[in-house]
């Protein structure tokens, strides 16, 4: 203690008064209430009042208040009558504030975890009710569409519109670069091996097989989840935060039909043709690897890749892929419409809508190839 | 309206606090205010009053230095607030609580981490002794008790008062209300405006209140600015009572008494 802030007089009333000293200032040192407390409880009587004086007392803010306060909920509790008379005013008028307004009973919140049974119950019924939201949540989609199909879905196609452009063209270049690099690279790998028995040629296949079959749809899905599911889930959790969400359902537009089904159909038709597209262009990155680094002729590395890859082939990366839109969309839109209405909730759905999606993707590719495999296609 | 012809009742003779001189306000070419010249005193219950839409947040937004003006300056107690170094201008902000119109508390934080977070920034005081400033902060505006809550749990009255709680965490000099009765019962925009004149006679703060509530502007504000959205400028200043009392200009009477007078 730099200065004495406080002094205590007995009185021989058997009263108190305590005078304060110089700065109470939050960033000031001052007698603690806890001595303060110590000093009357060495009394073998309470004391019969306490009045205080305040004439030496400087600047003052909150921390005064504080000391207060907690001089107020003793003496209350010690039916110790406090005569706050010697107080400057402004105290006087925020310790009136502070103590009007009781606290409302039941307000304050039981914290603590509970038992592991509960928890773990907690936990059970927490994945029970995400398993029937998802249930209910296809299940509402697959009415929208019907709605859609027979016309009566309050559907925008201007939004449609712009749904498929940034999800369409606007993802071309990214999905190009990384399906070329991703090319290049298998064609790299393959070339360093198939060298050692002079197949080089076969590096068409691979890259071919590799990138049609499996490579392009599952890198142009976890692309389009970070980019356009992610998407998805943040818009849809900002409008539930503003309550748009609502104000669509009190007119009688459902958010299925006009929120989600435009973002999920737009995807599902442009994830397909994106899928295409790093087909080709994970072809052109093995082609260009091939011709520079091994002795194989652009005509040869195409007829190669001609002869390796069958419609079929196409067509499984192709069914893949519509699946994985179908994951990444109502993932994102699922995610989206089931935030909580804060920013940190918003950050949570977009987290958990790209999770969920390539959780999804993976788990369905290991799947299908699996399937493919068995029936020989 | 050239400046000579502003009306002037009333002022009342503080320390000048906050003083406006010669301020534009602009967004891009887009002109909001201009010419604002005014004193708010030590002590003051000033409201910024107004139509909508004629710049009054955006003069708010101004004072407490989100926006610099265009042209002209903010004086805060004689020194030029856009020419302060940029950490004087920070100490400067502590000093002020504002209380914005939707509360803008942090959602995702409980009402006690809300109010918790500037003590914890800018003093040195340990855990126990912000919760127990956090727990007084919340009594002083009637949500004792409400510590855990998140502002997503509680109504808009009480939003706005937690919101309040914050602003006064630092215990400012100077505090800023923008529309605080909005959206209020109004009960519970009478309890408001108590605990305002409350605050600044208890804290000896000076407050700075935009408004369009009439009840509001009558029962607390003791100076205040009127700004015209049509001539882009203020057309009044003083106490809001005197004003409704002797001013001649037929805007701010026709705005003074719900348009019941001056010109149609």
């Amino acid at each position: 203690m730099q200065s004495k802030s406080l002094t205590i007089s007995y009185l021989t009333d058997n009263s108190v008064e305590i005078s304060f000293l110089g700065d109470w200032c939050l960033t000031c040192e001052v007698e603690t209430w806890q001595s303060l407390q110590a000093q009357f409880e060495q009394y073998p009587e309470p004391p019969k009042e306490i009045d205080f004086v305040s004439s030496d007392l400087e600047n003052w803010d909150s921390k005064l208040l504080l000391f207060l306060v907690k001089l107020d909920a003793y003496a209350q509790s010690r039916h110790i009558p406090v005569n706050w008379d010697g107080l400057p005013d402004g105290a006087k008028g925020l310790l009136r504030l502070a103590t009007e307004v009781p606290e409302r009973s039941g307000a304050r919140r039981r914290t603590g975890t509970g038992s592991l049974v509960y928890r773990l119950g907690k936990w059970a019924m927490g994945g029970v009710e995400e398993l029937t939201g998802l249930a209910a949540f296809l299940g509402e989609w697959l009415l929208s569409i019907g709605r859609f199909i027979t016309g009566r879905a309050s559907f925008r196609w201007v939004d449609f519109n712009r749904f498929l452009h940034s999800a369409g063209a606007g993802a071309l270049p990214i999905v190009g670069v990384i399906s070329l690099l991703v090319g290049a690279v298998l064609g790299f790998v393959g070339a360093v091996q198939l060298q050692m028995f002079g197949a080089q040629i076969y590096v068409a296949d691979l890259v071919g097989l590799g990138v049609v079959r499996e490579m392009g749809a599952m890198m142009t899905a976890i692309i389009m989840a970070g980019r356009t599911g992610s998407a998805y889930a943040a818009q849809l959790g900002t409008m539930q935060v503003n309550e748009e969400i609502d104000a669509l359902r009190t007119m009688g537009i459902s958010p299925m039909d006009f929120l989600v089904l435009p973002r999920t159909l737009a995807l599902i038709l442009m994830l397909p043709l994106l899928c295409l597209w790093a087909d080709a262009l994970g072809i052109l990155g093995g082609l260009l690897v091939g011709v520079s680094i091994l002795d194989i002729t652009l005509l040869e590395y195409l007829q190669q890749t001609k002869e390796a890859i069958t419609l079929t082939d196409i067509a499984t990366g192709l069914i893949k892929s519509l699946i994985f839109a179908v994951v990444v969309s109502l993932a994102g839109c699922l995610r989206g419409l089931q935030s909580g209405r804060n920013s940190a909730a918003v950050g949570n759905a977009t987290t958990s809508a790209m999770v969920t999606a390539i959780l999804l993707i993976v788990i369905w590719d290991a799947l299908t190839t699996i399937i493919f495999n068995r029936l020989g296609i | 309206m050239a400046n000579g012809a502003q009306v002037k009742i009333g002022n009342r003779s503080g320390l000048a606090h906050i003083e406006v001189r010669g301020m534009t306000m602009a967004y891009g070419d887009f002109l909001i205010q201009k010419d604002l010249n005014f004193t708010i005193n030590q002590g003051d219950i000033f409201i910024i009053m107004g139509g909508s839409g004629c710049g009054k947040s955006t003069l708010l937004r101004h004072l407490v230095g989100l926006h610099p003006p265009v042209a002209g300056e903010v004086f805060y107690q004689g020194s030029s607030f856009w020419q302060l170094a940029p950490n004087e201008r920070n100490a400067l902000m502590r000093r002020m609580g504002v209380l914005y119109q939707g509360g803008a508390l942090w959602t995702a934080m409980t009402l006690a981490e809300n109010i918790a977070l500037p003590l914890e920034e800018y003093t040195s005081l340990t855990p126990t002794e912000v919760n127990e400033l956090v727990s007084y902060k919340l009594s002083l505006v009637g949500l004792k008790g409400f510590e855990d809550y998140y502002p997503s749990e509680i109504s808009g009255g009480m939003q706005k008062r937690a919101a309040l709680a914050r602003a006064m965490a630092l215990d400012p000099e100077t505090l800023f209300f923008d529309e605080p009765s909005a959206g209020l019962d109004p009960i519970s925009a009478r309890l408001l405006d108590d605990l305002i004149i409350e605050l600044r006679d208890s804290l000896g703060a000076t407050i700075v209140i935009v408004t369009h509530e009439l009840a509001s502007i009558f029962a607390v504000g003791n100076n205040s600015v009127f700004l015209d959205a049509a001539s882009k400028t203020m057309i009044a200043e003083g106490d809001p009572k005197r004003l409704l009392a002797e001013t001649d200009n037929p805007i701010v009477r026709k705005f003074l008494t719900r348009g019941e007078e001056g010109y149609p």
